[in-house]
């Protein structure tokens, strides 16, 4: 056994960086630092988090304002609603846990202390979908289904350090509760900086004509590296990254779906009450009969193991997108 | 009020005859949906007119106060007595009473904070606590010296979310946060299915300053209210024993019930007898 097939089969520890990509640039901890630096303009902005702000990339934010900084130990129902008592108080609070933690755990309160209320709350939650491989108990693969159900609640699922850091800015500024995934630790740039991040607003990023992919969070990037690919092959492919999934931008799927035959939907999530049931819904809403294929993981728990062996394996990789399209014509 | 009521200046008597208001209050509005919380609310009166006519400290014609005490009721379904107090309180309208839980409503039979005076919506029971924790929290990056009043259940001591915040508000020395944790001994399945005592240990053990007094007792209430002034570096627990149906013989009587219905007559009948004895005493 090579020392590189070791590598690519170990469980990676709990703080290991467990970003994804290879081949682009990387922002360390890119929502920490924004956090951070709009801390500087907005006193009224305050962080906690239930015993994971190692993990959450939040503590650049708790060095520089120690007095406006909550960890509330390991107990994710108290994180949401001590967020909520400080929100009635007119704080800004960002309240990271993981999005297995913040959604199973703390649901009734995310429901009921947040979003009932309306409150000012932006919740930004770890290892989103498969990035990690600890297995159900650490994998969010269900979270944006839930939440999406959640009235009022706005739900963010980014694809890069560029994203996110425009989205921490842009959630800040948003009255309301923000669900909010997180990549963390060394994510990579994706995105040009100046890339515009607006809630609730889908981007076309590629052109095409023969097949539309839908993709949201980290798939984008490789729904984007899939296209090129595929470019090559004589077979293009348009791609609209709608990394907000509540609201969801209904119009701007319709439109994009209306200019091709073969619509692919990409997400890190199960493909039951994500994305893929958001387009499927739209499209019937809009009157688009068109077969629409689903990427994302299936309807199940996602065993232990390396992270690339896993996404490999359960098809969040460039290569598995590139050859579902491929497969259509 | 809007200032803190000076130490020793409470006139026992007078929180007496505001609790009998509260409660009579609370009979015309659970007669008129025939039901209601009453057994509840008749219990916590002496609580929440010490609180709301001596202890805390606000202004009923500017409820954004930012310095204001806060009340959060976490036990939403005890709303009939909070209705009470507020109207008392002349924070919503002694005649809109009579619409406690009717259709359109704003005086539901559970609290929703889009009524006024309302700090949080109780109802999902575990919620009061943690949502007291961020307010003190929040008062305390503000350098407020306004305090965080949270009205908790027996019952809802079962829900874990109760005891997480109660970790957190020790730990954060939260001394100007104090929890009122109304023991009635009913809950909805009957008398209290899982045995919570010895209930003040249980407080003291997680680093509360703690007193345990008879909650239909207004001396006792006004006594540990001050006490629970001391900024000592301890969230206060009270621990309020109770009598559910309170001053109201035939509902103290009664099987205890979590929800009480009974017809239109049989209210009249209690009404009438109220009048009677209070009119009496």
């Amino acid at each position: 056994m090579s020392s590189a097939t070791v590598e690519a089969g170990r469980t990676l520890a709990m703080g290991q960086d467990e970003a994804v990509g290879g081949g682009r640039q990387s922002v360390e901890a890119p929502f920490g630092k924004a956090l951070a630096r709009l801390g500087q303009s907005r006193p009224n902005i305050v962080g906690l988090t239930a015993d994971l702000g190692k993990y959450t990339d939040i503590l650049p934010f708790r060095d520089a304002f120690p007095d406006r900084f909550f960890n509330v130990g390991m107990a994710e129902q108290n994180l949401v609603a001590v967020a909520a008592g400080l929100a009635r108080t007119g704080k800004v609070p960002f309240a990271t846990t993981y999005g297995v933690f913040a959604t199973r755990r703390a649901y009734d309160f995310v429901a009921i202390a947040l979003a009932h209320s309306n409150l000012d709350v932006k919740i930004v939650a770890g290892l989103p979908g498969l990035t990690t491989g600890y297995g159900g108990t650490h994998q969010a693969i269900e979270d944006l289904a839930l939440m999406r159900m959640i009235p009022g609640l706005t739900v963010i699922d980014p694809c890069d350090a560029t994203e996110i850091e425009a989205a921490t800015a842009a959630i800040a500024e948003h009255p309301g509760p923000v669900y909010m995934r997180l990549l963390r630790g060394s994510v990579p740039v994706v995105f040009e900086p100046g890339y515009s991040f607006e809630i609730g607003k889908a981007q076309r990023l590629r052109e095409g004509s023969d097949v539309g992919i839908v993709s949201t969070g980290f798939m984008t990037e490789r729904a984007l590296d899939a296209a090129d690919a595929l470019g090559k092959q004589g077979i293009s492919a348009g791609v609209l990254h709608v990394p907000t999934i509540k609201p969801f931008d209904a119009e701007a799927v319709a439109e994009f779906a209306a200019g091709f035959n073969h619509i692919v939907t990409a997400e890190n999530h199960v493909v039951v009450g994500g994305l893929a049931s958001l387009v499927v819904e739209t499209l019937f809403d809009a009157g688009i009969a068109k077969k629409v294929i689903r990427i994302g993981l299936p309807d199940r728990y996602i065993e232990c193991g390396a992270v690339p062996t896993l996404q490999a394996k359960y098809g969040l990789t460039t290569e598995a997108v590139i050859a579902t399209i491929a497969a259509l014509h | 009020m809007l200032r803190n009521s000076p130490p020793g200046s409470a006139d026992i008597g007078v929180l007496e005859r505001k609790a009998t208001r509260l409660r009579r209050h609370m009979l015309t509005m659970a007669r008129g949906q025939g039901q209601g919380y009453i057994g509840q609310g008749l219990g916590i009166a002496d609580v929440l007119a010490a609180l709301y006519f001596h202890e805390l400290r606000y202004d009923p014609h500017n409820l954004a106060w930012p310095d204001r005490d806060r009340f959060l009721l976490s036990t939403g379904h005890y709303s009939i007595a909070l209705w009470a107090a507020l109207a008392e309180a002349g924070i919503i309208a002694v005649e809109e009473l009579t619409t406690y839980g009717a259709d359109n409503s704003r005086l539901e039979m559970s609290t929703l904070d889009t009524t006024p005076g309302v700090e949080m919506i109780g109802g999902s029971l575990g919620h009061g606590l943690g949502q007291g924790v961020g307010q003190a929290l929040g008062l305390r990056v503000d350098k407020s010296d306004a305090r965080v009043f949270v009205e908790l259940s027996d019952g809802e001591m079962q829900e874990g979310s109760t005891w997480e915040a109660a970790m957190a508000a020790s730990h954060f020395k939260l001394d100007g946060l104090v929890a009122l944790i109304d023991c009635n001994g009913i809950q909805a399945d009957g008398p209290v299915v899982l045995d919570m005592e010895p209930v003040a240990d249980k407080w003291r053990a997680f680093g509360w300053t703690t007193s345990e007094i008879d909650g239909n007792d207004m001396m006792a209430v006004v006594g540990a209210l001050a006490d629970a002034r001391n900024r000592d570096g301890k969230p206060k627990a009270i621990v309020l024993r109770t009598l559910p149906g309170k001053g109201v013989p035939r509902i103290e009587t009664s099987e205890k019930s979590h929800f009480f219905r009974i017809d239109v007559a049989q209210w009249d009948g209690i009404i009438a007898e109220f009048d009677k004895t209070v009119g009496a005493a």
